[in-house]
């Protein structure tokens, strides 16, 4: 019956290997999950929310933004109805991004309650919208920069 | 008019692959000769009809017909031919009708190649490979029907996707991907013509190996493809970001990639063939969860997933599939035997079973990955993202062990090794390893997965080129002639096995360029005014300056920069953003310089709407080209596998002779 015994072995052993992976896999998705709130969600966790990492989705509220082209230094405020979130990042910002725009920035909230951002992107969808009459189109905006030839 | 020409040729398609699929089941049943041969020219007509369907898409998009739903969503007057073809597959319904355009293809020409030869296998393998083939048409008429008539058309159509259309590689990928996925199709289909007729000897696997080695090839060059077309297009940098696209891509290739040397252990020693049924039947299943994931707008949200009913049409054919391949396979399990057992710990199939339980735990971790927000969400109505850091943490040591391994494999020799033969066999490429480690060490790399990586990439690469070099001495040796047709006569005596080998070489080296790109990256984003410049390891990069250009189809803001390197003018480069009409944000058009030791990769992030300044992002990634380089040669390899030679496998019920090891 050596067989017999062989295959329950085999068998333990897999269920082993499997098992112990799996617990692996389970913890180091735990440890890496990303979650996405609004300002007002993140402020709510309180100090809970500091030294992970987050997405966060809001507005940039108009006044706020502060780009040092010279120190590569951004700086704006984000909110939603919930609560604002001073973002700071050492990115440029995106080509579009405006004044009361719809951001979404990645990083972790730094202990002095300035949201140190990784990424900042503008929130945009990739269906087709007719130009929309109050954005001023780019061939309008950058006019000077053509070259002439 | 030439709407109605497509949508009744999709429609016959259903149709008739659906009467296919009946007349191949009930042909065999009755043994009615004729019925079979009916199904088979089910499809050979199907590929007709969708060669048909698709040439009229094309020529919609080509004419500018907006009456046509498809070419009102992703046509424009403004884009330029090659994008206005290519964007065939730019959207959700015209993939989906190109992807059938390719599984038609594949049907018929696998149906042709075995007419005759396999009996209730064959037929069997036909009706399974219509039956996937119900299902994308039945999506064309249903769900994804880019036929839909718009009254009044249209002056004019958005175009495609900006990021779709901002690079030739987009011409490239997405088919040599459909080509690579829909090719696992083929091998499915006879693995389930298999287990229907009974035939359960190594016949499905014979007749399907060049299929599989052709998709997997196809698919291989695909995934790098996208990689290369992340890198030049999406402006970080990168070429990886486990995104669940990405994820969905590499996952079947994972799969395929086990039951290419997992069929080989059935072959030789008749184990694994519970195991292989399951691969390809998961490399099938990967393949339409792929599309799934990335057809049906669920990664977006699980919200816009179900706001459009092709999401369901996916899970349920899924959940067909499963239930009724496992059905089949649980049904066939006392069939399904190994008829031989491993003789020795230290032998080449054990390595291929590591193997295998390597890339299924691969397989595994990123499926989970991949998985885990959608369910997270749709159960607890959390947004959630998995990071990269998972992926790395999970799959940096599966993948330097593989690397390892692939030296390994090669080095011995089925059923039993000679210890001795192997240790001895082992000097070159452990010599390799160290030397390597030591230089590595010694320039200043401290990076751990660094050092592993290279030094694991000398091994292997020592290990396989050391195959050729014994093979190619020994011919020359008992032939007497020159080392070039030696080493070519090797290759044409096993093809396969060589093939394979130059495979290997082609993985390691995309191995090295990942690790070179990866590990010894640097970069610095930096505001300059006209004529200043940014310094990075070795180059000057001058910003000249800023200037527009109003192109017939998009409005591109460009920087002009000079490359120095040690005071000498080497090169110009001009990153671009480009702003298409209709979409708020510009695509980001990084230049790249790339060169074989290190590429210069240059990103317009900023500018002063006056041309003052400039914000540059400079990154300096040393070895990537050798990632695109490396997924040449695997597909080289994989082309030599199949026409590399004489010994070509024709389809007979005989298992081949025992294994003649090559005298070293």
């Amino acid at each position: 019956m050596t067989g017999g015994r062989r295959k329950i072995g085999f068998a333990l052993a897999v269920v082993v290997v499997l098992s112990s992976f799996g617990y692996l896999v389970y913890g180091g998705i735990g440890e890496n999950l990303v979650f996405f709130h609004t300002p007002g969600e993140l402020l709510a966790k309180g100090a809970q929310a500091y030294d992970r990492p987050y997405r966060l989705g809001g507005q940039v509220v108009p006044g706020t933004m502060t780009w040092n082209a010279e120190a590569v230094d951004l700086r704006f405020t984000m909110q939603d109805v919930d609560g604002q979130i001073v973002v700071h990042s050492t990115k440029a910002p995106p080509a579009m991004f405006r004044e009361g725009q719809g951001v979404v920035v990645e990083g972790k909230l730094n202990r002095d309650g300035v949201f140190e951002a990784s990424t900042v992107m503008v929130k945009h969808s990739n269906e087709y919208r007719p130009p929309a009459d109050g954005h001023p189109k780019p061939e309008d905006t950058y006019r000077s920069l053509i070259r002439e030839s | 008019m030439i709407r109605i020409l497509g949508l009744s040729a999709c429609i016959a398609a259903l149709a008739i692959a659906s009467y296919g699929v009946v007349a191949a089941a009930v042909g065999v049943r009755r043994r009615d000769a004729a019925l079979v041969r009916s199904a088979r020219s089910a499809a050979y007509t199907n590929f007709a009809l969708m060669a048909v369907a698709n040439l009229a898409m094309v020529y919609g998009l080509v004419t500018h017909d907006f009456s046509i739903d498809y070419v009102a969503q992703v046509g424009s007057r403004a884009t330029p031919l090659y994008f206005t073809i290519i964007s065939l597959w730019s959207s959700l319904e015209g993939s989906i009708l190109f992807w059938g355009l390719v599984l038609s293809f594949y049907t018929a020409l696998a149906v042709w190649i075995t007419r005759g030869k396999l009996g209730a296998l064959g037929a069997y393998a036909n009706a399974a490979m219509l039956g996937v083939g119900v299902f994308f048409y039945l999506l064309l008429v249903g769900p994804a029907n880019p036929w839909g008539l718009v009254s009044p058309a249209p002056m004019d159509g958005p175009g495609p996707n900006p990021l779709l259309q901002n690079h030739w590689l987009m011409g490239v990928h997405p088919p040599l991907l459909y080509l690579g996925y829909v090719g696992m199709t083929v091998p499915f289909g006879f693995a389930v013509g298999a287990l229907l007729s009974g035939r359960l000897d190594d016949t499905w696997l014979r007749v399907t190996h060049r299929w599989t080695v052709a998709a997997w090839g196809l698919l291989s060059l695909a995934i790098v493809a996208g990689m290369w077309w992340s890198y030049e297009v999406l402006g970080w940098g990168g070429w990886w970001a486990w995104d669940p696209v990405e994820n969905a891509s590499f996952m079947p290739w994972l799969t395929a990639t086990a039951f290419m040397h997992s069929a080989m252990v059935q072959e030789r020693r008749g184990l694994l063939r519970v195991w292989n049924m399951s691969l390809i039947i998961a490399t099938f299943v990967l393949t339409i969860l792929g599309t799934f994931l990335t057809r049906s707008g669920i990664i977006s949200s699980v919200h816009a997933f179900s706001e459009g009913p092709i999401g369901m049409y996916f899970l349920a054919f899924i959940a067909v599939v499963l239930v009724v391949s496992l059905a089949l396979v649980a049904g066939r399990s006392s069939e399904l035997r190994s008829d031989g057992h491993l003789d020795n710990m230290v032998s080449r199939e054990t390595v291929f079973l590591v193997n295998n339980l390597l890339l299924t735990a691969f397989t595994f971790t990123v499926l989970l990955g991949t998985m885990f927000p959608l369910v997270a969400e749709a159960l607890r109505g959390e947004k959630v993202s998995v990071g990269a850091p998972f992926f790395n943490q999970m799959t940096l040591p599966i993948c330097v062990l593989l690397l390892f391994l692939i030296g390994v494999g090669p080095m011995l020799p089925w059923r039993v090794a000679n210890m001795d033969e192997f240790k001895r066999r082992t000097r070159i490429p452990a010599l390799a390893l160290v030397v390597t480690l030591v230089v590595a060490l010694t320039l200043g790399l401290r990076d751990v997965w660094g050092l592993i990586a290279f030094s694991f990439a000398a091994w292997s690469g020592a290990a396989n080129i050391q195959e050729f070099a014994h093979g190619t001495a020994a011919r020359r040796r008992a032939g007497g002639g020159r080392w070039l047709p030696s080493l070519a006569g090797l290759i044409r005596s096993n093809p396969q096995r060589y093939g394979g080998y130059i495979a290997h070489l082609g993985l390691i080296t995309t191995a090295i360029g990942m690790t070179g790109s990866s590990v010894l990256q640097s970069d610095i984003l930096a505001t300059v005014r006209p004529g200043e410049s940014i310094e990075l390891s070795g180059y000057t990069v001058r910003f000249d300056e800023l200037w527009a250009d109003n192109q017939s189809h998009r409005f591109a803001v460009g920087a002009d920069l000079t490359v120095l390197i040690a005071n000498r003018e080497v090169g110009r480069m001009d990153p671009r953003l480009n702003f298409y009409a209709g979409r708020d944000e510009p695509i980001m058009t990084p230049s790249v310089r790339s060169r074989p030791h290190k590429d210069l990769y240059v990103n317009l992030s900023a500018f002063e709407q006056d041309g003052s300044s400039a914000t540059l992002h400079v990154i300096v990634e040393p070895l990537v080209v050798w990632i695109w380089i490396g997924s040449f040669i695997v597909a080289f390899g994989a082309l030599v596998s199949l026409v590399g030679g004489r010994r070509t496998r024709t389809v007979s019920p005989i298992r081949r002779g025992a294994p003649v090891e090559q005298a070293v």
